[in-house]
């Protein structure tokens, strides 16, 4: 098989949409950002002020770094014990037609900090553990605030460059206010009805029964179609890169994910507001090229991994006789979509899957692994993505600083000590989680007795979801049973670590940039916008990217690529 | 202290926003203007739900055209999705297709294509490639004793092009191809 004239244009219009739909989205980000209280549609805008109001919230009051985060952690953690109550209490609690009993302990930690810290990993099976109540009130709700805290930290890490002398760097009622009620709701609600129109469900009726064409079981056995409020919870994982799916195998259901032309609104959402706040950057500090040169830096990544993501999948397997991979794929969707969404849903911290990841091909399972490994900072999650780059960006301009022995600026601002320490956090606590992780994993028995498919492919699929939990994604190989206590801890506290301990220090940059002076820009200072500065950005990604992690990929994908090649033993 | 209070407030306003606001207003919306589809686009024949269109269903009768394997168990339970997970190099995934390979030799489908051995993701397709539909119209044909045309007719009539000629792929939704050929022969 090979990719016809049609699956080329698939890709095609499939950028075009993303890059003129991100360009608007940017603009309007930054006016929503940038206006006083009150931008915005007037009945946004009246819901907004209802909101302060309500809370007894001014949000015109500034804060400082410290206080932003505060209100950040003390935000996170009323959500933790919130969710956390309602899944256990969910069997008390009305909207569970199916009667299903309170999530188990182990499982609500681990769903928990999983939606809180916007990664949506997927412990739990979603039709057959959680009420209608828990996914709605519950799950929905961290799918927008979670993704809203994001794009709250990126704004205010953008205020610190664009101020000078200033202690504060905005109100974080007022960004986390913003970005749900002018961004992220009307988004969802238009996506959604646009997904209920090609076929998502979206009601509160008991699960039907019904008699298939040919009966196969015994008649008392009951045949039953799962149904729920599908699409309001798609539309929203999809565009606050959460990706935890209303059914068990996500986007691939066909009641997630019904035709091609859902499948591309699905896929556009993934990355339009990742790539929207690159524009939106650009717009903020007001230059806009500073915002295209992240943007093509991520996208020159992208474009190179998807290639070899969708020559692996349309190689034959040679160990099987296959031409093509279609294991674990919908016929609707085919390679070409399956693999679009697969590199999109690891650039992006999304993690919702239209195909089973675990069975990719091995390189083509490398592929969305090495977008997590990154950091999660092609396109990246909704905030965290860009802000990500933003610290890499940082290193990139102190690494050429020290190669040129100039003092390193970046976008005006002088980058001293405080900031290359806290960039260091930020780049190595993900690989030590990760890493550390896998390494616990693979040498206890309970984490050994989680993987289904043996030796080399097992290894992977431990490395896969630490790699995913580590960096906030939420993907999965998910033949490994991760629903044990074990894995339910251990990712749990690799989420809550990456999230929060990254979030913390990006703050505390922002809160340190702002205090600076602005220097002008002098014959010594090293441009961030031209084809050698993002070159230099890329390379410094991909080395230290490669570094940390080429020897564990070698013992997984690497090696089962090889073995598929030439022969196994 | 004082964030935490001001946390407890906004969130409660919040969830009352997005969890239970934005949730209700979509299904109004959706059951007012879409309504088959928002409740699962279900096929009803003489009053009874057969199933609906976009789920698949087991079809093992040589009068059937067979879908993709299914992971779930029992096979195609819409209310329990899964796919395989089995990896590239799994013996199981190997003993699956050839298993699924002889099975269908068995039932007179000579040149099976490689799609109708993989595993769906969802364990729910609905959907065959137009070319896994036609190494069936044979036996299929012969076993409800009717012509192969009228059987590669009814393929075609069933072939969703792709959306806008380029988006997804071409299909044929196995369900609605069954019933359309069970409708032909009772006319």
């Amino acid at each position: 098989m090979s990719m016809t004239f049609a699956e080329y244009a698939q890709l095609i219009v499939y950028f075009a949409l993303l890059l003129s739909g991100g360009f608007a989205l940017g603009k309007y980000m930054t006016y929503i950002f940038e206006g006083e209280a009150g931008a915005g549609l007037p009945l946004l805008k009246q819901l907004e002020q209802l909101t302060y109001k309500a809370g007894g919230i001014d949000p015109r009051i500034e804060m400082t770094w410290v206080t932003y985060s505060r209100s950040l952690m003390g935000f996170s953690l009323i959500s933790f014990v919130a969710l956390y109550a309602l899944q256990r209490m969910q069997n008390l609690l009305p909207f569970n037609p199916e009667s299903l009993q309170a999530v188990s302990a182990d499982s609500a930690f681990n769903t928990t900090i999983s939606f809180i810290s916007n990664t949506n990993w997927q412990g739990y099976s979603g039709e057959t553990t959680l009420s209608y109540l828990s996914q709605m009130l519950g799950l929905t709700v961290q799918n927008f605030v979670s993704a809203a805290v994001g794009i709250s930290v990126l704004v205010a890490l953008i205020r610190g460059i664009v101020r000078h002398q200033s202690n504060t760097i905005g109100n974080f009622w007022s960004d986390l206010t913003r970005s749900i009620i002018h961004i992220l709701l009307p988004l969802s609600v238009v996506l959604a009805l646009m997904l209920v129109w090609q076929g998502a469900i979206q009601n509160f009726n008991a699960y039907v029964e019904y008699t298939p064409l040919e009966q196969h079981q015994d008649p008392k056995d009951k045949y039953k179609i799962a149904m729920g409020p599908a699409a309001s919870q798609i539309a929203i994982k999809q565009l606050g890169t959460n990706g935890g799916g209303f059914f068990n195998v996500n986007s691939s259901h066909p009641y997630e994910n019904p035709t091609s032309l859902s499948n591309l609104f699905e896929t556009l959402a993934i990355l339009i507001i990742p790539v929207g706040l690159c524009f939106t950057f650009g717009f903020m500090v007001k230059r806009l090229k500073e915002g295209l040169a992240l943007l093509w830096a991520m996208s020159f990544i992208f474009f190179i991994l998807l290639a070899l993501g969708l020559w692996a999948e349309f190689t034959p397997n040679s160990a099987m006789p296959l031409s093509g991979n279609m294991e674990g794929k919908e016929t609707r969707f085919g390679i070409t979509s399956s693999m679009l969404w697969a590199t999109c849903t690891t650039a992006a911290s999304n993690g919702s899957v239209n195909c089973m990841h675990d069975s990719l091909t091995p390189l083509g399972g490398l592929v969305p692994m090495v977008l997590m490994q990154l950091g999660e900072i092609i396109y990246g999650g909704v905030g965290s993505g860009l802000y990500g780059m933003i610290i890499f960006a940082i290193v990139a301009v102190f690494v050429a600083g020290l190669m040129v022995g100039r003092t390193p600026e970046y976008l005006g601002k002088k980058i001293e000590a405080f900031e290359i320490k806290m960039s260091t956090l930020v780049l190595l606590i993900p690989p030590f989680v990760v890493l550390i992780g896998t390494a616990i994993a693979v040498s206890i028995e309970a984490g050994k007795a989680g993987v289904l498919n043996q030796s080399v492919h097992g290894f992977s699929e431990i490395l896969y979801a630490f790699s995913s939990a580590g960096n906030n994604n939420g993907s999965a190989f998910a033949g490994l049973s991760a629903n044990t206590p074990f894995y339910n801890y251990a990712l749990g506290v690799a989420m809550f670590i990456s999230r929060y301990w990254l979030a913390l220090p990006v703050l505390a940059i922002a809160g340190s940039l702002a205090q600076k002076k602005l220097i002008p820009a002098s014959n010594g200072t090293i441009p961030t916008t031209g084809p050698l500065f993002i070159g230099f950005l890329i390379s410094i990604v991909l080395i230290v990217g490669a570094l940390t992690f080429i020897p564990a990929l070698a013992l997984g994908p690497i090696v089962e690529h090889l073995q598929m090649t030439f022969g196994a033993k | 202290m004082k964030e935490l209070f001001d946390s407890l407030k906004i969130f409660l306003i919040l969830t009352l926003i997005t969890g239970i606001a934005y949730p209700l207003l979509v299904t109004g919306l959706a059951q007012a203007f879409f309504n088959d589809k928002a409740n699962g686009s279900l096929v009803i024949q003489k009053g009874k739900i057969i199933g609906s269109k976009l789920l698949g269903q087991n079809f093992s009768a040589p009068k059937y055209f067979t879908a993709r394997q299914s992971a779930t168990t029992p096979a195609y339970n819409a209310a329990a999705s899964s796919g395989s997970n089995l990896g590239p190099l799994s013996e199981k995934l190997k003993v699956n297709i050839e298993q699924k390979y002889q099975d269908l030799k068995r039932s007179g489908i000579q040149n099976p294509d490689s799609l109708l051995l993989t595993t769906s993701a969802s364990g729910l397709d609905p959907d065959i490639s137009p070319a896994a539909a036609k190494c069936q119209a044979e036996s299929v044909a012969n076993a409800r004793h009717i012509p192969v045309q009228t059987v590669l007719d009814l393929i075609a009539r069933n072939t969703k092009p792709r959306q806008f000629g380029f988006l997804g792929e071409e299909v044929v939704n196995v369900l609605l191809l069954n019933l359309d050929l069970d409708q032909s022969q009772n006319r």
